[in-house]
């Protein structure tokens, strides 16, 4: 108990003369600061971000359907080497003959239906165009399912729509909102590439994801966009939904294997083609965060590796000022140990000090993301957390040099000194 | 009485540069409890290395200390600190007062090191400060305070601890006159009041306060003599 007390007592008074040291020494101090602060507010500036983006992600994660992945010719995302991406070049075309043969042989999604889209900004109702190009998008009567998207007002395509490519179309409300400011839109024919075709239908909002709007879009029955906007490039994209989450793998080796077999790709060859999925577009994202994390990471060591140099330096300063006050404060019965707690407390104080700049300013960097995105703002307790530990670590990493020469000063000598 | 200090044979060599320097060269010396002692010498004498030994700062190179029957010339760091915190009271010429410190901070600084909780220490500091006549100079700093009020602010941090022995280290050294008499008033009363104290001069009329004088030369007692030449107060 009693050496509790008195641990409090040397600590509290070591806290004392860091703010005392750090009051007499204010732009030194700042400076010293400043080290740490970068260096933390690197870190946690860096993963306050990357929470951000991944909680957006995962609120966001409703891009497709529920059990639902999609058959397509090239992945969303590319992290492949030059080679690879030409051995993605040169695989053949998902065709709508393709599509029609998987849906006739699989046996266990709830549906399969198909989708492509194109840019297209020639796009306009009587003398409102777009500015710049909507995702023009071949459909069929599943593929508000397949984007997830739900009908504000009209009707969807009908199987007929799509069977005798009936001039139709269903809007998202961004191009809504520039075509059609005060106006009802069913009914009413736009023009795209000069072509009319009547608004059946308008999707609800759905916002942002990545940072880019996802109602930005115009949708026509695939068989149209077939005719009227395919080319040697176009592979289409076939969406299989699952009957439940439990079916979901089951389903997605079916569709795997009748697409092997469709496209007649070898035994022991790889797919010519590339599953996307909700988990598959996570996995990506978290090995693309996880390689920043490792970056920011690093950065972050060297960073605060030189804010502890200079702590340490500092510190030595501090020491070498104050020797005359060792040798007193020895005189009147301090021990080493006393002597050692206090200028380590004030190495401690002055890193956990620049430590909580650093991760203050870090989690309102950090959250600038958010403000761009869109998204609530992230507090990352556990970066936080780790921050300040890791700036003890330094505090007393760096620290316990200059506390130890402190220490050990002889107490006659350090009396004398002027 | 028992001995409160006692020093046997006590030699304190320094290598300077490869050359021994004798500081003290075998002391001889037994002080009892409520003596007035002075320590003279010329420069060079040995003067403050046997302050500094009596005072725990330094340990003997040879021979046996002993301190209210503890063995000092055994002790490690941490009992050195722990006898100069509870058992020893150091004024010095200089002051050596924190410069950043009030003057009540000052004086609770040994009580920190003492372990002593926050409300005992303060009660403890004003009541020292108080004692040589502070009271309303306690939140002052030190440069805030004349010469004279330094010292008696480290007269008040020697004593808050009750230590068994107070060493002044020419205590009147860098005061003017006036003022010099007025610490030498207050060692002189402590003395009355039980206080043993041991003063560091090479002024004869600073000397002539104690009782006893110790003629220091070459790191030997040339003398050592009984005075009595003040007049004593009764009590």
């Amino acid at each position: 108990m009693a050496k509790f007390s008195h641990v409090n007592s040397t600590i509290r008074e070591g806290f004392r003369m860091a703010i005392e040291a750090i009051r007499q020494n204010k732009l030194r101090s700042i400076l010293t600061l400043l080290g740490i602060s970068i260096g933390v507010f690197s870190v946690i500036g860096v993963m306050t971000a990357i929470r951000t983006l991944e909680s957006s992600v995962n609120s966001q994660l409703d891009i497709l359907g529920t059990n639902t992945f999609t058959i397509n010719k090239s992945p969303a995302i590319q992290i492949h080497g030059p080679g690879g991406n030409r051995k993605i070049r040169q695989r053949k075309n998902i065709t709508y003959a393709h599509y029609e043969e998987i849906k006739r042989k699989a046996k266990l999604p709830l549906r399969v239906s198909v989708l492509d889209g194109t840019g297209e900004r020639n796009i306009r109702y009587k003398d409102k165009t777009l500015k710049k190009s909507a995702e023009l998008r071949g459909a069929d009567e599943w593929a508000l399912r397949s984007i997830n998207a739900y009908l504000a007002d009209g009707r969807n395509f009908t199987p007929d729509d799509i069977r005798f490519a009936r001039n139709v179309t269903i809007l998202g409300p961004d191009i809504l909102d520039i075509l059609f400011p005060f106006e009802d839109p069913l009914g009413k024919a736009i023009k795209i590439k000069g072509i009319d075709y009547t608004v059946i239908g308008v999707t609800e909002r759905k916002g942002q994801a990545f940072g880019q709007s996802q109602d930005y879009f115009v949708l026509i029955p695939i068989s149209l966009y077939i005719q009227r906007f395919s080319n040697r490039w176009t592979s289409l994209g076939i969406v299989f939904e699952a009957e439940s989450a439990d079916m979901y793998e089951k389903t997605m080796d079916e569709a795997i294997g009748l697409m092997r077999v469709i496209r007649k790709v070898p035994v022991g060859e790889e797919n010519d083609f590339s599953i996307l999925s909700n988990e598959e577009l996570m996995e990506t994202f978290a090995g693309f965060t996880g390689g920043i994390k490792i970056f920011a990471g690093s950065v972050s060591v060297i960073a605060l590796l030189v804010a502890g140099i200079g702590i340490m330096n500092i510190m030595l300063v501090s020491v070498t000022e104050r020797i005359k006050e060792i040798g007193i404060r020895k005189a009147i019965g301090a021990t080493r140990r006393d002597i050692l707690t206090q200028f380590l407390m004030e190495a401690i104080f002055l890193s956990q000090f620049g430590g909580v700049v650093g991760v203050i300013l870090g989690i309102a960097g950090g959250n600038v993301v958010a403000i761009v995105l869109n998204v609530p703002a992230v507090v990352p307790m556990d970066w936080a957390f780790y921050g300040m530990a890791v700036c003890s670590l330094i505090g007393i990493g760096f620290g316990i040099y200059p506390a130890w020469r402190a220490a050990n000063l002889d107490p006659i000598e350090s009396l004398r000194f002027e | 009485m028992a001995d409160l200090i006692s020093l046997k044979e006590i030699k304190r060599y320094y290598d300077v540069g490869g050359e021994i320097v004798r500081a003290l060269d075998g002391i001889d010396l037994i002080i009892e409890p409520n003596e007035y002692i002075s320590i003279m010498g010329p420069s060079g004498s040995g003067k403050s290395t046997l302050m500094n030994m009596i005072g725990c700062l330094d340990t003997p190179t040879k021979g046996v200390y002993e301190f209210e029957g503890e063995l000092v010339h055994e002790m490690d760091d941490n009992q050195l600190a722990s006898i100069r915190n509870r058992k020893i009271g150091f004024v010095f010429q200089t002051f050596n007062l924190l410069p950043k410190a009030t003057a009540l901070r000052n004086v609770e600084v040994p009580l920190i090191y003492a372990n002593i909780s926050k409300s005992e220490r303060i009660e403890k500091a004003e009541k020292a400060l108080n004692a040589v006549g502070l009271h309303d100079r306690m939140h002052h700093k030190p440069n805030e305070l004349s010469g004279g009020q330094r010292q008696r602010v480290a007269i008040a941090r020697a004593l808050v601890n009750d230590p068994s022995i107070l060493l002044a280290d020419e205590p009147t050294g860098n005061l003017d006159s006036k003022s010099g008499v007025e610490i030498m008033k207050i060692l002189d009363s402590l003395h009355d009041d039980g206080n043993t104290i041991i003063l560091v001069t090479h002024e004869e009329y600073i000397a002539d306060h104690a009782d006893r004088t110790i003629n220091l030369f070459d790191g030997k007692i040339k003398e050592d003599i009984k005075t009595n030449k003040r007049i004593r107060v009764s009590s």
